[in-house]
């Protein structure tokens, strides 16, 4: 074994299993190599990618937020379009009712101007048949009265 | 050492042969630790080169180094929970990045282009040295999480949920490590024995299946050694419900 060889302070023969001051060194060199890489690459890389993944999520619920922002105001925008419409189409029934209600009374209105006006003209019709026989009817008795004088006389 | 017939260089193979390092009383294992070296290299190389300019829209390497980041992050929170994992992401990421890029690159570095005088370079995770450094590393901190999240109350986990499971749980952590430096020693040198076998006997074509095998070895050994120290760790901080 290796400490045998040391006191003769010749080289050791080796093999494969020979332990000597290789594993302290080495494992110095690990705990080395650990910290090494640790200020190098897993603190920087890590600080890196949890940064990003903070970013991330922010972002996300940045954006979710901003989604419900927009959701509520279209929910609004909806809301006040469904009133519009129902005001307009109130709007459009009301200014229905009123024509026809103009209409009809415009209507009725003519009407009653066309019979009133239908009324007086056979009232005139009437009174002027009736001035027109009571002419006649003079006439007829002056006439009457003629023939019977101018036989009378003769 | 398996004598070369064919005098090519990829062909030869030698198991257990060391570039020794003598530092006073100390031996180390050179060749180990120059391809760790290269490993780590590359790994900073990437690390660096990915986080030098970093954006929210990712771009280039750093994509890539989201995506590491990310894969560990599950891994590490899965394992651990939600409360502790952020304190232990950065041991259980390194040992996977590590040994990933360790055993990757043993199979992929053309290393046999570089001669050493003894021993030959590879991955370091085909030294048993390396994987007992990582798996005592591993031990520790689950101790160290344990002790330092739950305080004594830590070794109330020895006896839940009856103290028949004390010397079970004993035993559990010296088999912890031991199994997760074997198995990670013992998969990585397999794989590249197979090849350096297979490519001493048919030096073409026929190495490439069991080098694609030893790719996907070498990754899922990495997960799992990153997940099982995850998972001791979460064991280890873990409350139970009272």
């Amino acid at each position: 074994m290796t400490w045998l060889l040391l006191a003769e302070a010749g080289v050791p023969e080796g093999g494969l299993f020979d332990l000597d001051a290789t594993l302290p060194l080495m494992a110095v060199q690990v705990v080395l190599l650990t910290f090494l890489l640790n200020s190098l690459f897993f603190r920087p890389v890590g600080k890196v990618v949890e940064d990003r993944e903070g970013y991330i999520a922010t972002s996300r619920a940045e954006a979710k937020q901003k989604l419900e922002q927009i959701n509520r105001l279209e929910a609004d925008l909806q809301d006040q379009l469904r009133g519009a419409r129902q005001a307009a189409q109130s709007a459009i029934v009301e200014a229905e009712q009123e024509v026809d209600r103009l209409y009809r009374e415009a209507l009725a209105e003519a009407e009653a101007e066309a019979n009133r006006t239908r009324e007086k003209a056979r009232r005139e019709i009437e009174s002027q048949r009736e001035s027109a026989q009571a002419q006649l009817m003079s006439q007829v008795d002056q006439l009457s009265a003629q023939i019977i004088n101018r036989l009378l006389a003769a | 050492m398996v004598p070369s017939l064919l005098n090519l260089p990829f062909a030869e193979l030698e198991v257990g042969q060391h570039l020794y390092w003598q530092i006073g009383n100390l031996n180390l294992h050179g060749q180990v630790f120059l391809s760790s070296w290269v490993v780590i290299g590359l790994l900073l190389l990437l690390v660096v080169s990915g986080t030098r300019k970093m954006e929210r829209d990712p771009k280039g390497v750093q994509n890539l180094l989201e995506y590491l980041w990310d894969y560990l992050r599950e891994l590490a929170r899965e394992q651990i929970g939600e409360k502790a994992y952020r304190d232990w992401l950065p041991f259980v990421g390194t040992l996977f990045l590590f040994i990933f890029v360790c055993n990757w690159g043993g199979a992929l570095i053309p290393w046999r282009l570089v001669e050493l005088p003894n021993g030959e370079l590879g991955a370091p995770t085909a030294d048993i040295n390396t994987t007992v450094a990582m798996a005592l590393l591993v031990s520790l901190s689950y101790f160290y999480a344990g002790l330092s999240r739950k305080g004594l109350r830590y070794f109330e986990y020895y006896v839940e949920p009856t103290p028949i499971m004390l010397p079970f749980k004993i035993i559990e952590d010296f088999t912890k490590p031991l199994s997760l430096s074997f198995r990670l020693f013992g998969n990585i040198l397999a794989d590249e024995l197979v090849v350096a076998v297979l490519a001493f006997l048919v030096p073409v074509l026929v190495p490439l299946p069991a080098m694609f095998l030893g790719l996907f070895t070498s990754a899922i050994q990495a997960l799992i050694f990153a997940t099982l120290a995850a998972n001791y760790i979460g064991e280890a901080v873990h409350e139970e419900a009272h």
